[in-house]
């Protein structure tokens, strides 16, 4: 033993590769599926729920299921699903009532919203100087593309609906509650007793009553502030209600943020000359935001799917479309068909934001 | 004892940094009690003291993150007030460097250091990070420009905010135990960039329990404990020979 203890590493000792059991597809399988008798039993079971569960789905949905008629009498002697009634009322999902000679307006609308999120969500875009003109432009062009004037047909907010609807409220929502959270969360922050008690009023205001509740506010109440000859659109009303609803959400979020910065990032940035307003944009808030990543996409998901309150102030969106589709006869005892595709709808547009969030919190991790 | 007190009353006239005075309180507690300090231009002084002796505070009031409740601090011809245009041109003219870096993380080494004169002192971009480049050399670390500041060790990082501060072309420097928070291997590597900053000429400030380092450099050492100026003399004078039982226990702990 005391031979060698005192030896001098004199080489390096070269780098080994790990053991074949350990990596590559036969590790995954052995640490995850395999590691213990009870996991192998687990494993089993869980190959066996798959089973069960998964080939009379598929067969359901789409082997044995109908999918060309005119109503659900196509599906008489149906085993599967009908899905008759999307060819028959894909438009009303997605539009409402919008008129149908019309729709391009719509089409082309969310086709342009391409061009105008790409520079927001993505940092390295060809010609993205030139794109960020047109993401500060797209909400006029929009708005003017769906309610029209200037020589376009004028289209009143009451034909809106559809799955139409649900983004027309969910983006706006989103895009204002974040810009009207952020400064909420710094004014409960404020130094200014004013600034301070207003916003922590806004705040405990909006986060404590329903959202329902405020939609009928908004439907019934809400003109009652405004002056008479002014008279707000209803889905403007319902954007309002659901901004300040999820900025008072928002603020909250991003006041976790702020509280995740150290002290020492205040006193750099005075420490250097920085003004309240420039250390707040360029130091304190990218950073604060970053942690509030996870908890900014949960209000966005929360506020997107909360869109579908409209249903009760009497606004057709996708939900109402379908509901109202259920209860007619010719459409009779296609809920589970009608539910799913909405279903759908709402979780494919809320996973692509979670899973977009996912992205941005890796690339904006700089301690790697 | 005459020494010191010559030597600051030849610096009286011209000086640089000012503090009459200076009284400040955290609440009922009372931090900095009458402290009077003169610095000329070029000259380096060394505080130290037991913790919790006010130190840092005296040296935080002097770019105004603490603000004082009694006396005058006049840096450089400014009076500090509640005046936020003085505050602002005070800290346009004194650099800090903090104990746990205060790098800013979500940018890289050279938006570090171009962030401040790009925005406050409005340098273009280009000559912004030419200069920034230049002192990411004098700190030894160029190569550096692109990583990001936790992707670096202590001793880097503190080594770019020492030049973060230097890209502002400040007339003063204020360290704030700029080792302490180093393993023992880094904290030679920070102070050889101290020591060429100090040969260079600059004003400096630095409140440290380098002992070395203050022999080495400082023209001046402070001697403070419980909120007071309890010595100050040359470094030989200081360690040599100190006065105070206060500051001979400190110097017992501490060499």
């Amino acid at each position: 033993m005391t031979e060698g203890f005192h030896r001098p590493q004199t080489e390096m000792i070269p780098n080994r590769a790990a053991p074949a059991s350990s990596v590559g597809i036969v590790g995954w399988v052995r640490t995850n599926l395999l590691s213990s008798w009870v996991n192998v039993g687990l494993t089993l079971i869980g190959f066996y729920l798959i089973w069960l569960i998964v080939p009379p789905l598929l067969m359901w949905a789409f082997f044995d299921a109908t999918y060309i008629g005119t109503d659900r009498f196509a599906c008489e002697d149906r085993v599967g699903a009908c899905w008759v009634f999307l060819d028959q009322r894909f438009a009303q999902f997605l539009y409402g009532f919008y008129p149908s000679e019309q729709t391009w307006r719509v089409n082309i609308a969310l086709i342009m919203l391409i061009p105008a999120l790409a520079p927001l969500l993505f940092d390295k875009m060809p010609g993205g100087k030139y794109l960020r003109w047109f993401s500060l432009a797209y909400p006029f062009i929009a708005t003017f593309l769906l309610i029209g004037g200037f020589g376009l047909e004028e289209i009143p907010t009451n034909k809106f609906g559809g799955f139409m609807l649900n983004i027309t409220v969910g983006l706006a929502g989103i895009f204002l509650s974040l810009p009207v959270g952020i400064l909420l969360a710094l004014g409960r922050r404020s130094q200014l007793p004013f600034v301070r008690i207003f916003c922590i009023g806004f705040i405990e205001v909006f986060r404590g009553v329903p959202l329902i509740t405020m939609m009928f506010t908004a439907a019934m109440l809400l003109p009652l502030f405004l002056p008479p000859q002014m008279s707000l659109d209803l889905v403007v009303r319902v954007i309002v209600v659901v901004t300040a609803f999820a900025s008072a959400y928002m603020a909250e979020v991003i006041r976790g943020g702020l509280a995740a910065i150290d002290r020492g990032q205040y006193e750099a940035a005075q420490a250097l000359g920085l003004s309240y307003w420039k250390s707040m944009l360029l130091i304190i808030l990218p950073q604060a935001l970053k942690y509030s990543i996870p908890g900014i996409v949960n209000t966005f998901i929360a506020l997107f799917k909360d869109t579908t309150l409209v249903i009760v102030i009497g606004l057709f969106d996708i939900l109402n479309i379908g509901r109202s589709m259920v209860a007619n006869p010719d459409w009779l005892g296609l809920g589970i068909e009608t539910y799913a595709i909405i279903a759908l709808s709402f979780f494919t547009v809320c996973f692509s934001i979670s899973r977009y969030s996912l992205s941005l919190e890796r690339r904006l991790d700089t301690s790697r | 004892m005459t020494d010191t007190s010559a030597m600051t009353d030849t610096s009286e006239a011209d000086a640089i940094i000012k503090i009459r005075g200076l009284n400040k309180w955290f609440g009922v507690l009372h931090v900095l009690r009458d402290i009077d300090l003169s610095v000329a231009p070029r000259e380096k002084i060394v505080i130290c003291g037991p913790s919790g002796s006010g130190k840092s505070t005296l040296i935080r009031c002097i770019n105004r993150l603490e603000h004082h409740q009694q006396g005058s601090i006049v840096v450089d011809g400014t009076e500090l007030s509640n005046d936020l245009k003085n505050i602002d041109s005070v800290r346009r003219e004194v650099g800090m460097v903090f104990q746990s870096f205060n790098l800013f993380p979500h940018l890289t080494v050279l938006e570090n250091c171009t962030l401040a004169p790009i925005w406050v002192r409005k340098i273009p971009k280009e000559e912004a990070e030419r200069t920034a480049m230049e002192y990411l050399t004098k700190v030894k670390i160029p190569e550096q420009a692109n990583k990001y500041p936790g992707q670096m060790s202590g001793g880097q990082q503190q080594r770019v905010a020492i030049a973060r501060s230097l890209c502002m072309r400040p007339n003063i420097m204020l360290f704030d135990e700029p080792t302490s928070a180093l393993d023992p291997e880094m904290i030679k590597e920070v102070l050889d960039v101290m020591v060429d900053l100090a040969e260079s000429g600059m004003t400096m400030l630095v409140v440290t329990h380098e002992m070395g380092f203050a022999q080495q450099v400082a023209d001046r050492v402070i001697f403070m404990d419980a909120g007071q100026i309890v010595e100050e003399n040359t470094p030989k004078e200081f360690f040599e020979n100190p006065k105070s039982d206060r500051t001979k226990l400190f110097l017992s702990q501490i060499l």
